[in-house]
């Protein structure tokens, strides 16, 4: 293609390699798209979601029906004989130290573990959002008394204060407890993310434009804000949920947390703690297990984060 | 080739070029085979819709296209020299010292940490035009007088917050300027000042680069401004030329069908035609205007609207659909220093009315109040003093159910079409959102009355489940519209509601909103900056400046004999004055 050089002469291209389009059409071809449904299909491409989803689902699986995966009781049969003993062919991963069988222990403790994740999860998103969307939407004293509440949550580690709580609540040592103990201190983060994110939607031109409808205040926070800012929620929530089972094996660990007869990882990573030069078989498992959970977790919330940050989409 | 006939070399030649944006899926063009001759001390306009790849093709030359982009072909010779085949060092050395760059934004382009001195000299001294301090700082002086900025030396030490948005661009012109480059880009220059001060930058820019002999490579989406400006004209639709050759030429005697609707569409173009008519013929009616609507700009044309508009408007008098009296509005603002709080009078007794079934235009440039009012009449803000009569009715004591019941009369289409809509809710659920509300009929009578609306504003049915990101700007707005409209209200305010749109589209969303005050009987009360599109739309004008309404009449009063020194610098700055058009 030579055209002239468009100067002094009068230039025009030719219909036909330039035709004219209709102005401001749609392509309705395609599929309703908006940004859940967008998430959704670019999470599906990525193999870091389905293999996170797969294991945490398998996880979820393992907590509800442990006996579909071992039929070795966990705390029967414990013959001391077989004191950290190594891994036979009944016993694929070895014994403890009291002559448990360390497959089944895993097994079985993993419903503690994810319960605490759970609890402690919605604890602190039902938390952070009821005190992030109220401070964030109503702002003024409001937003003074709920973030500064939520300041003084923040400024104790969660880790910190609830080693004071399991140890003042010593006779009260259960599930519910510990996530109460865990839950109580991690909300703020949830409640701040969400406050930012409420203040930037609320005021979008579409919550003037329902204002001026005349729908309430309440019902556009319900119906326009809070669903327009609950994308950050999610990721953090996904990713507190591994850090909550992290803080439960923690407590566990340091002997503020559940008591011995109840079966988690982290008493079992605390128990084989003195025996991890001649049984390491005891530490490992238990530990691999709570790595490979909290990692599912964080790494699904990664893929989350970047499905629905449009900006890192576009990076890519 | 007619160059040929030329002893003079050409400053800059592009051939052929072409640019695409790599992206996961192949590279997208942007640019294709777009061919340009600019001549030393010449002036070109680039214009364009966004998209048109107008900047990209600035950019491609400077080679500073963002991020993914890249030049995928043909030739850029600048003065002798090859520039795609240069490195980046070497194009550092032709960027400032041979090719000045004026951006888009002022507000964004100086760094607020530093103060406009320094970023002065720092051009200066990469530029290597002057060495040592002293001899910097005098350059440095005399670039800021240039840009025509009173006691220069004094500015050196303020920071661009202290700078207006003007006065920005001019420093930025300055540095742009200050090594007397041979070739000037300026990429939409003035998009974002207001239009006084868009002219008198235009203006001092014009002088400068005339008295220095540079070069002007012009962007703009604006035809009455490129062809005021620049000799040259370039026409470019989706990453070619369309058509190009001298301005008046072009504006006269469009030939391809794109340049037609672009200068159909114009609303400068548009109003300059209005005005030279009623002018010539001393008779105050569009009718005389000999224009025929050709096939292209069907639907596209201002002129043709307008005239519409005032033949369906019946000539009785009816009575006041919204009358303002002495309408105050005072803002508590953090004033300077500690604990100062300042008072800041917005709105200073504006008092207006608007007769039913017209259009009133509020029209001035940011920080007129103009906004203000508008949210004061929809009770989005509460007024300090004053009143406000819709239908008689004094809104100021309504609250509850009355307020509603108002609501439901009075509706508003705001500027941003990408920010109006809720992008969680699909296309159905927005409009029938203020059906929901007001709890209008059943769920049938209301899907049936969201495809009505659909149907008004000329959607598809089909978008009813869509969701508003995978609409355009314009027919966002037309959602928008529908939502406004969905209660059959007497009175919508439109605030900016076509200023965001790219040209053709403004012209359908004017024309749509022209039929629908036709169709309904709507009063109109349209908030703008742009007194070109008040041409085509309003009955009347207020002219607002710092809070007051300095100038209200009819819209042909305003605009053939203002009686205001404001009005009139309003009017001039409309472009496209010089222009003789062909019709």
């Amino acid at each position: 293609m030579s055209n002239n050089p468009p100067t002094q002469t009068h230039y025009v291209a030719p219909l036909e390699e330039t035709p004219l389009v209709a102005i401001d059409t749609v392509n309705v071809g395609e599929r309703p798209s908006n940004l859940w449904i967008d998430a959704w299909r670019d999470m599906r491409r990525r193999p870091m979601f389905w293999i996170s989803s797969v294991i945490i689902l398998l996880v979820v699986l393992v907590a509800l029906f442990p006996n579909l995966f071992t039929s070795v009781p966990p705390n029967d049969n414990c013959v001391l004989s077989n004191s950290n003993g190594a891994p036979t062919a009944e016993h694929i991963l070895g014994f403890t130290k009291q002559g448990c069988d360390v497959f089944s222990r895993i097994i079985h403790g993993t419903s503690t573990s994810l319960s605490v994740g759970i609890i402690v999860t919605v604890l602190t998103t039902v938390l952070g959002i009821l005190f992030g969307m109220f401070a964030g939407y109503y702002g003024g004293w409001l937003d003074s008394v709920l973030s500064r509440a939520g300041d003084i949550f923040f400024s104790i580690p969660y880790i910190l204060a609830a080693v004071v709580i399991m140890s003042v609540f010593s006779a009260y040592r259960n599930v519910f407890v510990i996530s109460l103990a865990i839950g109580i201190f991690a909300w703020p983060a949830t409640a701040r993310v969400l406050r930012a994110e409420i203040m930037r939607v609320k005021n979008s031109d579409y919550v003037m434009a329902s204002q001026a409808l005349g729908v309430s205040r309440f019902r556009i926070l319900l119906r326009h804000v809070l669903p327009n800012s609950i994308a950050p929620v999610i990721v953090v929530t996904t990713i507190s949920l591994g850090a909550a089972i992290v803080a439960e094996a923690t407590l566990s660990f340091l002997g503020v947390g559940l008591p011995n007869t109840t079966m988690s990882w982290g008493n079992d990573i605390s128990a084989a703690q003195s025996d991890l030069r001649t049984a390491p078989q005891t530490l490992i498992y238990p530990s691999l297990a709570l790595s490979i959970t909290v990692l599912s977790f964080i790494m699904l919330g990664e893929v989350v984060r970047d499905a629905l940050d449009p900006k890192a989409r576009a990076q890519r | 080739m007619s160059d040929s006939s030329t002893s003079i070399q050409p400053l800059l030649e592009i051939k052929n070029l072409e640019v695409g944006f790599q992206t996961t899926e192949g590279i997208v063009p942007a640019v294709r085979g777009v061919d340009l001759t600019l001549m030393p001390g010449q002036t070109l306009a680039i214009v364009g819709e966004s998209g048109s790849g107008k900047s990209t093709t600035a950019h491609a030359i400077i080679n500073l296209l963002p991020g993914p982009g890249r030049i995928t072909g043909g030739s850029i010779m600048f003065d002798g020299q090859e520039l795609t085949s240069y490195s980046e060092k070497k194009m550092e050395e032709i960027r400032g010292r041979q090719i000045g760059f004026v951006p888009q934004d002022p507000m964004s382009n100086l760094n607020p940490v530093w103060s406009v001195g320094f970023q002065v000299e720092e051009t200066i001294r990469a530029n290597g035009i002057a060495s040592g301090r002293k001899a910097v700082k005098a350059h440095a002086i005399q670039v800021l007088k240039e840009a025509g900025l009173a006691d220069a030396d004094k500015r050196l030490k303020q920071f661009p917050h202290q700078f207006s948005g003007g006065m920005r661009q001019r420093v930025l012109i300055g540095i742009g300027l200050s090594s007397r480059p041979k070739l000037l880009i300026a990429d939409e220059p003035t998009s974002a000042l207001d239009v006084t001060v868009q002219r008198r930058i235009l203006d001092h820019l014009e002088t400068l680069t005339r008295d220095i002999g540079t070069a002007v490579l012009f962007i703009t989406h604006d035809l009455g401004l490129a062809a005021e400006r620049a000799e040259q004209l370039v026409v470019m639709y989706k990453g070619k030329i369309v058509e190009a050759g001298p301005s008046k030429e072009i504006l006269q005697n469009p030939v391809h069908p794109y340049t037609q609707r672009l200068v159909a569409a114009a609303p400068s173009l548009a109003s300059r035609r209005i005005q030279s008519a009623t002018h010539a013929s001393a008779s105050h009616a569009l009718s005389d205007l000999e224009y025929a609507p050709t096939k292209v700009t069907e639907g596209l044309d201002l002129i043709a609207a307008a005239e519409e508009r005032i033949e369906q408007q019946p000539k009785t008098k009816r009575p006041d659909a919204i009358v303002v009296k002495d309408l105050t509005k005072v803002y508590k603002i953090r004033g300077q220093g500690r604990g100062a709080a300042g008072e800041l009078t917005a709105s200073d007794a504006v008092s207006f009315s608007v007769e039913k079934g017209t259009t009133t235009a509020l029209v001035g440039e940011s920080g007129s109040g103009k906004s203000t009012v508008a949210k004061m009449i929809l009770r989005l803000e509460d007024p300090t003093s004053g009143s406000i009569m819709i239908d008689g009715q004094d809104v100021a004591p309504l609250k509850g159910k009355a307020l509603l019941d108002l609501r439901r009369r009075m509706q508003p289409v705001f500027q941003d079409p990408y920010g109006s809509l809720d992008p969680l809710r699909n296309i159905g659920n927005t409009i029938g959102e203020p059906l929901n509300t007001h709890k209008v009929g059943d769920r049938v009578s209301r899907k049936a009355r969201v495809l009505e609306l659909l149907d008004q504003v000329a959607l598809p049915k089909t978008l009813i489940t869509r969701y508003p990101n995978e609409l355009s700007g314009g027919q966002r707005q037309r959602v928008a519209i529908a939502r406004a409209l969905a209660l059959k209200p007497d009175i919508v305010v439109l605030d900016e509601a076509v200023s965001a749109l790219d040209v053709l589209v403004q012209a359908q969303i004017l024309k749509l909103l022209a039929d629908l005050q036709a169709e309904l009987e709507l009063t109109y009360l349209f908030i703008t900056h742009d007194l070109a599109v008040v041409r085509v739309i309003a009955d009347n004008v207020c002219v607002m400046q710092q809070g007051k309404i300095v100038e209200a009449a009819s819209t042909d009063d305003v605009f053939d004999s203002p009686k205001e020194q404001y009005t009139k610098e309003l009017l001039n700055a409309i472009p496209g004055a010089g222009i003789t058009l062909g019709v």
